[in-house]
């Protein structure tokens, strides 16, 4: 056992760093490939925080499906949504995703245009959609339509206002990384920021997948 | 020769992309990423609100058609987006992913299950109100 290889297996036993595909393969190569770099560790332990958000939304999610009959004799999704805006919201974040992705190539290839440009537009995009929604919420509730009035409308406006909060404390993250990169270059520590940010963006989008579906699209199905 | 030497000679095959300045071609490839990725969940958003508001197809299966359309969807962002792809340094990362599927499923499924079967069980609300008076 060469030194390199024992102390992987004594740090980590389970070769977390280094990818399942390699467990079993000889020590040589076990050696010379060496650990996984701090932006893929990094990234992995934020995957499994999103991991564990999206569980968190799964229980939004389920509590919305069976609830979402429960309308008390109050006005049901098809008499409240605004398939309009649902779909100008859709673009917003979709666009915004795509948005965030070019800033992130930006900071790899360190185009402060591109970089400064991509946040910009992602936080735009991601305002306009903010605001949307909320012209959405204050609508339904100047209807009478608040999270009060019937178990539907209570699981419509946790599971959604949820997302609407995910989305602006995203805004707040984004403009510090700005801030950041601005103020310190781009540095290892910060592009790793960064990088989980993107991260964090991109699974939001996914999160609004689900919602426009089952919330609004399958609603006005029905 | 100096720590990083070494560090990058042991490497030099597997340099996570994104540790080192990226140049023309990657920004073109990973623009191209992008756009892909934009494109085909453009298309399948696009579908899903057609098919919602259509009469064009049975109604029944428009509810299944809009849940296989979201997952295709949230595919396409996994892969495009998010870079979950199945090679070595993603490994950790889909093995997380199915776990967290797994629970979704279960939350979600197991939810609506109990749920409505209990719906079936209970006594209708009126009988309820009428025992208690």
């Amino acid at each position: 056992m060469s030194i390199a290889q024992e102390s992987v297996a004594r740090d980590d036993p389970y070769r977390i760093s280094l990818g399942g595909r390699y467990i079993g393969l000889p020590g040589a190569v076990l050696a010379e490939r060496g650990l996984a770099s701090k932006r893929v560790i990094s990234a992995y332990g934020f995957w499994i925080f999103l991991l564990s958000d999206i569980v968190m939304f799964s229980a939004f999610f389920a509590a919305y499906a069976v609830l979402s009959g429960q309308t008390a004799g109050g006005p049901s999704g098809k008499q409240l949504f605004n398939l309009t805006s649902v779909a100008l919201e859709t673009a917003c974040l979709l666009l915004s995703s795509f948005a965030c992705g070019v800033a992130i190539i930006g900071a790899r290839a360190r185009e402060d245009f591109m970089y400064y440009g991509g946040m910009v537009a992602t936080a735009l995009l991601g305002a306009a959609f903010l605001l949307l929604e909320l012209r959405d919420f204050t609508g339904m509730i100047a209807q009478g339509a608040g999270p009060t009035r019937s178990a539907f409308l209570s699981s419509f406006f946790a599971l959604v206002g949820c997302h609407g909060l995910h989305v602006t404390l995203g805004l707040l993250w984004l403009l510090t990384m700005m801030a950041q990169v601005f103020a310190k270059g781009y540095r290892a520590d910060i592009m790793r920021r960064v990088l989980c940010f993107a991260l964090f963006w991109h699974t939001l989008d996914i999160i609004w997948v689900g919602i426009f579906t089952v919330v609004y699209l399958m609603g006005m199905a029905v | 020769m100096s720590d990083t030497e070494i560090g990058l000679h042991l490497h030099d095959s597997d340099v996570a992309p994104g540790d080192e300045r990226a140049d023309g071609r990657e920004i073109a490839e990973g623009i191209l990423g992008y756009l892909i990725g934009l494109g085909l969940a453009t298309l399948l958003t696009v579908v899903a609100f057609f098919i919602s508001g259509t009469s064009l197809v049975w109604q029944p299966s428009i509810p299944i058609a809009l849940i296989v359309l979201a997952i295709a969807q949230m595919g396409v962002h996994l892969v495009f987006f998010l870079h979950i792809t199945s090679g070595p340094e993603s490994y950790n990362n889909v093995l997380a992913l199915m776990f967290g599927v797994l629970i979704v499923f279960l939350l979600i499924v197991g939810s609506l299950w109990i749920m409505t079967h209990l719906n079936h069980n209970m006594m209708p609300m009126e009988r309820i109100m009428q025992m208690q008076q």
